[in-house]
């Protein structure tokens, strides 16, 4: 029986996922839980996003310009490497796996907490779908919120970028930005976001999930808002490499 | 009234529930009654839903609750209310909006009729002035009290309550049992507490139902409590008068 516990988790997932994905009960109390939970994800995360998006792009500028540093390469490069690692890769991936750990702790420990204190037995005993009441919105927004943090990471990293060149005179900002108007290639972002969107949903309905089936007490919410971040974050990790895979080659 | 007949259920493999059958009359307060791990709080869930038991029928004044499709089980459980042991209020919700909330989910209330409700059912309980507290700012009496004001706000036909007396004081307690008795008696419910608190049963069960490891040992009425005959029974209230 333990060898088929993945897959029996995995059943339980997707009859978790079939239930949240139903009519609401009502759909005024279902879009005011919506609209709070869109700026909830969204302007609480805002400031770590920024913060770790400037750096990503500063950080990117100084490691490939010293690797340019020397070469017959022309500067003009340096922006666009840049630009293009940060929307093709980092600032999808890095904002998700940011996101996995604040986002997604947040929604299991939160419905892990509603469920052992009997807050989702409660509703069940109403008659309200318990499952959709709870985890549908923090889906549906998570689907809103993410990818628009991740476009704003893809700015706020280049502008990062800008600042570490205008610091570290490796190359001149006019330099730097010529190279970021350089070749744009606009499939890049939707490629962006579409891994933003896979992300969010992985980690919103992934984390609601623990939170649903935590049983216990407090060691036992803690346990779930781990399990909750830790299968987020392979989760993102796995996608990220086979929605690459299928649409960059 | 509320008749289980032969209600099984086993986790794992262990039996938790094996065979009970009991009547529970509308306008009575029934106890259920036993020790610690005896399958009380098991077969109370499997009364309002939350476990399917393995056999066995519940029905609801002739409604066999395992049978019915989704959206009638969904009415019925509109007809029932029910008071947790640790009153199971919503957290992010004030008191108001706590016992406003099935009116909000499931009727077409205008904002003065929610209020007036909610402000009917705080009072019926004796709240006043709590309308804006959060659950975190209030006693574990009071969250009792909201927990049976929510319980009452959509008029329901049958009123579970598990362990209504746990971890309260003597003179809260008194107090709780007293609304429920009024209350049971005033909206004509049926009303199944959950309890091991034998003081509150000789004070205001009518029909109790004793059960012990999974199985009911003896029902019958609280004046026949005593007299018994079943020596489970007879140990577990004499354990209790002597506590």
């Amino acid at each position: 029986m333990e060898k088929f516990t993945f897959v029996t988790r995995f059943g339980s997932y997707l009859l978790f996922l079939a239930t949240c994905f139903k009519k609401p009960d009502k759909w005024r109390m279902f879009w005011k839980s919506f609209f709070n939970e869109v700026y909830k994800m969204g302007n609480d995360s805002f400031g770590i996003v920024a913060i770790i998006s400037l750096f990503i792009g500063a950080v990117t500028v100084i490691q490939f310009g010293s690797q340019l540093q020397g070469s017959l390469v022309p500067m003009t490069i340096l922006g666009r490497i840049v630009r293009d690692a940060n929307i093709l890769e980092f600032s999808p991936t890095i904002v998700a796996l940011v996101m996995a750990g604040k986002i997604g702790s947040n929604i299991a420990s939160e419905i892990g907490t509603m469920k052992v204190s009997e807050q989702i037995d409660a509703l069940e005993i109403m008659g309200v779908n318990a499952a959709s009441y709870v985890a549908l919105p923090k889906i549906l927004a998570s689907l809103f919120a993410i990818p628009a943090l991740v476009v704003c990471s893809m700015f706020l990293s280049n502008i990062g970028g800008a600042i570490s060149c205008y610091f570290s005179e490796m190359v001149t900002v006019d330099t730097y930005i010529q190279g970021l108007r350089m070749d744009f290639n606009g499939f890049f972002v939707t490629h962006a976001l579409t891994k933003a969107f896979f992300s969010s949903f992985l980690i919103s309905t992934i984390s609601s999930y623990n939170g649903y089936c935590t049983e216990g007490g407090a060691l036992e919410v803690g346990a779930a808002s781990t399990m909750a971040v830790v299968q987020s974050c392979l989760a993102v990790i796995f996608f990220d490499y086979i929605l690459t895979q299928i649409m960059l080659y | 009234m509320i008749v289980l007949t032969d209600i099984s259920k086993s986790f794992n493999g262990r039996s938790v529930l094996n065979q009970i059958s009991a009547k529970f009359v509308k306008g009575k307060c029934s106890f259920v009654i036993g020790a610690s791990g005896g399958g009380k709080s098991v077969l109370m869930k499997c009364m309002v839903g939350l476990i399917e038991p393995d056999s066995g029928i519940i029905d609801f004044d002739n409604r066999d609750f395992l049978r019915l499709e989704y959206s009638q089980k969904k009415e019925l459980r509109q007809e029932i209310g029910m008071l947790f042991q640790g009153g199971a209020l919503f957290d992010s919700l004030s008191v108001e909006d706590n016992v406003a909330f099935p009116l909000r989910m499931f009727t077409n209330m205008n904002k003065s009729e929610m209020l007036d409700r909610v402000n009917f059912c705080l009072n019926r309980v004796k709240l006043d002035n709590v309308n804006k507290l959060f659950p975190s700012n209030i006693s574990g009496g009071m969250k009792k009290r909201v927990g049976i004001a929510r319980a009452i706000a959509m008029n329901p036909k049958y009123l579970f309550c598990d362990e209504p007396n746990s971890g309260l004081d003597p003179l809260t307690s008194r107090v709780i049992d007293e609304l429920i008795t009024e209350i049971t008696e005033e909206y004509n419910i049926t009303t199944i507490i959950n309890s091991h608190d034998i003081k509150s049963v000789f004070d205001m069960g009518d029909h109790i139902v004793f059960i012990f490891k999974g199985r009911c040992l003896w029902e019958g009425h609280k004046s026949d409590l005593k007299r018994s005959n079943v020596p489970e029974l007879e140990q577990f209230i004499a354990a209790s008068e002597f506590k």
